[in-house]
């Protein structure tokens, strides 16, 4: 009994630690951030409203804007504005960077959710194929076609994919056209909620091509993680201490080697989601997926810097806390990480 | 005299690799008795692991594996374990025969509970057992090896290797084997440690009736806990015999040239064999040892010794015992076949400069 | 004191400097022969491919049959969208360019972005690595904690506000999209070097050489040469790889080379997705199937490299063995002395 109650305090000891140590990250994230956006010359609203605007009416916008001010000033402001969530209001139409994330946020966490989805079930039986059966013809094709599908961009397969399953899904999205009652801001749940399975059904048909499309970015990373791992594990002594005790083969394989080389996975997952993040941007933007990294490049083309600013900023914070996520999973299912 | 539980004739185990096949172990021959201790010794890289491997049906999947290894305990019934299909000897492995490793630290897998290793390795032999059997029958065999109770359900890395190690003995007792394998079990641990293990070992046969192979390089351990002691030198036992008599007549030079090696109270200079084990892709021409052998005679360059059976059980395979039993023998040798092979001495006052 | 940690290898700065730098490439050369199997096929698989794709992006106006931006030849105009014929193999675009022109010319792009970008990210990286790792201290802690935020951020979005940051500087050209890619990478070079440059520091003969008054950028050079340049081959053939499939993401976001400046993969793209919404295969197929082949052919040869120079997933190579018969040996067996009591000789 007091076995287990140590082991818990261990975990929240660790868990703690972890969050402390991503605190100065989340700071230096947020000043390379700042410092990128305030390299460009000139200043975001002469470069948002260029020719639109007379100087003096320039002058009052900078002013109320606050970029007249010193530039420690304006990281305060920018740091303030991080803190309470609010990450600013954008020029170009005046909507607050929050309730972007809010609208838009759903549908990107869906998106990456899927090509999650797809690079899992796909991955982890692929790569473990892989690895037990190794230098063989199935390690070999799928060693090939993880490498051409790392080397195939999302905006190639897309439209590869478009042509052979029909396009129907890349004209603009009829997603926005369903008129289902807005509760989580997450079209499929909110469908689900309200009972409307035909809604439902229709989003998962067009969310299967960006899902696939999008996973076809990481799985090739997946399948070659997975084969190492149990290629690692499958040499580990404790493999072979357990066929000494007369284990079955079968049961060594799939207790030992399978379990064992999928707990790294885990991590790799982490670092995965952030390479998804970059890729729902292209994925979006080819499906017209009403994401916030879609968002992002309509905003970038407006040269809207506090609308990029804070998406950015939306982004880095979203990479932190997966990755504290990840540590956390990590300490749950592997009891060395706590100690 | 019982009959032996273990029976191992002209086993061989060789390795395929690039530069050919690598003969770890090349006909070797032993008996183990129920009850019975055989210490296995030698230096690293003579096949000692290999040989305890190969008992087993452990060996990997490039090896070649000939000879006979025939297994007389109950679940064994006087079968062959070499050639035997792999789901077969899979069922001896636990109940029958027990393997203990060297490095502790590594052989539990660090996400299963202690507890878990137990009940996987019941679960695998004995069917229909309930988890309290399991449970009662798991504590029993910690409790022998002094882990307490409340440590059951911990994982392997909240232990010492000394604890890891009693574990693992724990695991392979547990099944209740009539042949245990230790290689090396106390290798990586300390000292104090390493006494507490032995005893442990030695305690087996007093209480089981348990057949061990001890392999070790530390010969202390085999005065300490071994009936029979088999000394290997590249995949070849050259001697085999009773413990006490081993050590107290060696025969063969390399036995000898071991001893001397051993650091003792009564040790005043450190002696060690010039030279390493040879490459066991090309082994040397006649006796394996001739290279490093003090006594090597010219005849040793290039014909195999035969094994001779001395007047006390003693075992060994060396021309100096052969020619003194069967003097006839000499003509095989060749002319000048007995003068003494001066190379020798070149290498090792070279080694010593 | 130095004397006493001096080894006894040779000590002459210069001249070991060279022999290491040689030993390195010599290592990498004799790896590289040994490969057999997959490895051996990927490394030169992704070899000739990559060898083709420079060959194409350097003489791109002697093979294509127009240049990137010409609609009309011989007094009349291209077809609009028109599909591949004897004329023009791959086609037409919407704006009646030639695809086969602008894919030809799409590596050339690609080659100049993809090698200004490993070269800039290169001298950075490296820079950078060593002034951490040889001088540490507050420098290095900082560095490492920048570096380590531009790692954990999603590489294409670090792209994508780079090139959002840089274009608003210098235009859509060439080297702002390098330099937009470059900060992607300086984090893995700075990483290697400077895990090589402390261990250098730490290293006794650096202390040794310094003793005698060798320049810190001697020792820096010899031990870099030796220990960095096993792992730069492969970072810098995958980055080469990654830069072209960042390059188009730009592109295709908007963000790339101006279209009027060069012929762009990416950029293609983009304008394709309306004619393959239309049933256009065309456009898409071919600066599409240009670009995976060229970053398969870095990738393959990334990957190769990296299993013939990493020790740890190498393979010893195994070989069945046949066993000749056993020849038992012979048994002689000494008569028993009658005049030694057993006993005594068990004793």
């Amino acid at each position: 009994m007091s076995n287990t109650s140590k082991q818990s305090g261990s975990l929240r000891r660790y868990i703690l630690t972890r969050i402390a140590l991503a605190v100065p990250m989340v700071l230096i994230l947020l000043i390379l951030v700042f410092v990128m956006m305030r390299v460009a010359p000139g200043d975001p609203i002469s470069a948002s409203q260029g020719g639109k605007l007379n100087a003096a009416e320039l002058a009052a916008r900078r002013k109320a804007a606050g970029f007249d001010a010193p530039l420690l000033q304006q990281f305060w402001d920018y740091l303030k504005s991080v803190v309470t969530l609010n990450f600013g209001t954008t020029f170009s139409d005046r909507r607050s960077v929050r309730e972007i994330i809010i609208e838009n946020g759903g549908a990107t966490l869906t998106l990456t959710a899927g090509a999650l989805v797809f690079a899992t079930v796909i991955g982890i039986p692929v790569g473990l194929l892989a690895g037990r059966y190794r230098d063989r013809p199935v390690d070999v094709v799928s060693r090939l076609a993880s490498t051409v599908s790392y080397a195939a961009p999302v905006f190639v397969t897309a439209p590869l994919l478009m042509l052979a399953f029909g396009s129907t899904s890349g004209q603009a999205s009829p997603l926005i056209q369903l008129n289902v009652p807005t509760q989580t801001h997450i079209l499929i749940v909110d469908a689900a909620l309200d009972g409307d399975w035909d809604a439902v059904t229709d989003i998962l048909q067009h969310l299967l091509l960006p899902s696939v499309a999008l996973g076809l970015l990481i799985v090739g990373v997946f399948i070659r993680m997975i084969r190492i791992n149990l290629i690692q594990s499958l040499q580990g002594d404790y493999i072979e201490a357990a066929r000494a005790r007369g284990v079955r083969e079968r049961h060594v394989v799939a207790r030992h080697g399978f379990r064992n080389a999928l707990v790294p996975v885990v991590t790799v997952l982490g670092l995965q989601v952030a390479m998804l993040l970059g890729g729902a941007v292209l994925t979006e933007k080819i499906f017209n997926w009403p994401g916030i990294g879609r968002q992002l490049i309509d905003y970038i083309n407006q040269r809207d810097y506090v609308a990029v600013q804070g998406i950015v900023t939306v982004f880095a914070l979203v990479v932190v806390v997966i990755s504290l996520l990840i540590d956390f999973v990590n300490a749950l299912i592997d009891p060395r990480v706590r100690y | 005299m019982t009959e032996p539980v273990l029976s191992v004739r002209d086993l061989r185990v060789w390795y395929g690799t690039d530069r050919g096949p690598v003969r770890a172990v090349d006909g070797v021959t032993f008996d183990v008795r129920p009850g019975e201790t055989l210490g296995l010794v030698g230096e690293s890289g003579c096949g000692k692991s290999t040989l305890g491997r190969g008992v087993l049906g452990l060996t990997p999947a490039a090896a070649a594996v000939d000879g006979e290894v025939v297994l007389r305990s109950p679940g064994g019934a006087g079968r062959n374990l070499v050639g035997l299909p792999a789901k077969e000897i899979q069922r001896l492995r636990g109940p029958e025969l027990g393997l203990i490793f060297q490095e502790p630290m590594t052989r539990l897998n660090p996400l299963m509970r202690i507890s878990q290793h137990f009940e996987e390795a019941l679960r695998a032999h004995e069917k229909g057992l309930s988890k309290q059997e399991i449970r009662t029958r798991a504590l029993d065999a910690l409790r022998g090896m002094g882990i307490p109770e409340s440590r059951y359900r911990s994982y392997p890395h909240e232990f010492s290797g000394g604890m890891r190690q009693r574990i693992m003995i724990a695991l392979a007792l547990v099944l209740r084997p009539a042949f245990i394998v230790a290689d090396e079990p106390t290798t990586a641990l300390d000292v104090l440690v390493e006494a507490q293990i032995i005893k442990i070992l030695a305690d087996l046969r007093k209480n089981f009736d348990t057949s061990l192979v001890l392999i070790t390089h530390n010969l202390g351990i085999v005065a300490e806990a071994c009936d029979r002691v088999a000394v290997m030198y590249a995949g070849h036992i050259v001697e085999q015999g009773d413990a006490r008599e081993v050590f107290a007549n060696p025969q063969h030079p390399y036995t000898r040239e071991l001893l001397r090696s051993t650091i003792s109270l009564s040790t005043t200079g450190l002696h060690f064999i010039p030279g390493s084990p040879p490459d066991l892709v090309e082994p040397p021409q006649g006796c394996r040892f001739h290279p490093r052998c003090p006594v090597a005679m010219r005849g040793c360059a290039t014909v195999e010794p035969p094994e001779v059976v001395l007047p006390t059980g003693v075992v060994s395979a060396c021309w100096q015992q052969a020619i003194e039993v069967e003097p006839s023998l000499v003509d095989e040798l060749g002319p000048d076949g007995r003068e003494p092979l001066a190379a020798v001495k070149e290498i090792s006052v070279a080694d010593e400069a | 004191m130095a004397t006493t940690t001096l080894p006894t290898g040779p000590i002459e700065p210069t001249v070991s400097a060279a022999a290491s730098r040689f030993g390195g490439l010599r290592r990498i050369v004799s790896a590289i022969r040994e490969a057999r199997g997959v490895p051996k096929f990927m490394l030169w698989t992704g070899a000739a491919i990559s060898a083709l794709f420079v060959i194409t992006a350097v003489f791109a106006p002697l093979i294509a049959p127009y240049s990137f931006d010409t609609y009309r030849s011989g007094g009349h105009n291209f077809p609009k969208q028109g599909s591949p014929d004897g004329t023009h193999w791959f086609g037409t675009t919407v704006q009646s360019l030639d695809v086969l022109s602008r894919t030809i010319y799409g590596a050339r792009t690609a080659l100049e972005v993809m090698v200004l970008a490993v070269i800039f990210s290169l001298i950075l990286g490296v820079l950078l690595g060593l002034l951490a790792g040889y001088f540490g201290g507050w420098l290095d802690r900082i560095l490492v904690l920048v570096m380590d935020a531009l790692f954990a951020f999603p590489y294409l979005l670090l792209a994508i506000v780079a090139g959002f940051v840089f274009s608003g500087i210098s235009g859509g050209g060439v080297v702002t999209a390098a330099l937009s890619i470059t900060v992607v990478y300086i984090p893995q070079y700075f990483r290697v070097v400077r895990a090589s440059a402390l261990s250098a520091r730490e290293a006794t003969f650096v202390e040794a050489a310094r003793a005698m008054g060798a320049k810190p950028s001697v020792v820096i050079r010899k031990y870099l040469f030796g220990n960095v340049i096993q792992s730069v081959p492969v970072i810098t053939t995958m980055n080469a790889a990654d830069a072209i499939g960042t390059l188009a993401g730009l592109g295709f976001l908007g963000l790339g080379i101006q279209p009027t400046e060069a012929a762009e993969w990416g950029y293609d793209l983009d304008r394709a997705i309306d004619d393959v919404n239309a049933g256009m295969w065309w456009t898409c197929l071919y600066p599409g199937l240009a670009m995976v082949i060229a970053i398969l052919g870095f990738t393959l040869l990334g990957e190769g490299l990296n299993d013939v120079l990493n020790p740890t997933m190498r393979r010893r190579r195994i070989s069945k063995v046949l066993l000749p018969a056993h020849t038992r040996r012979r048994t002689v067996t000494a008569p028993a002395l009658p005049d030694v009591p057993e006993g005594e000789a068990a004793k």
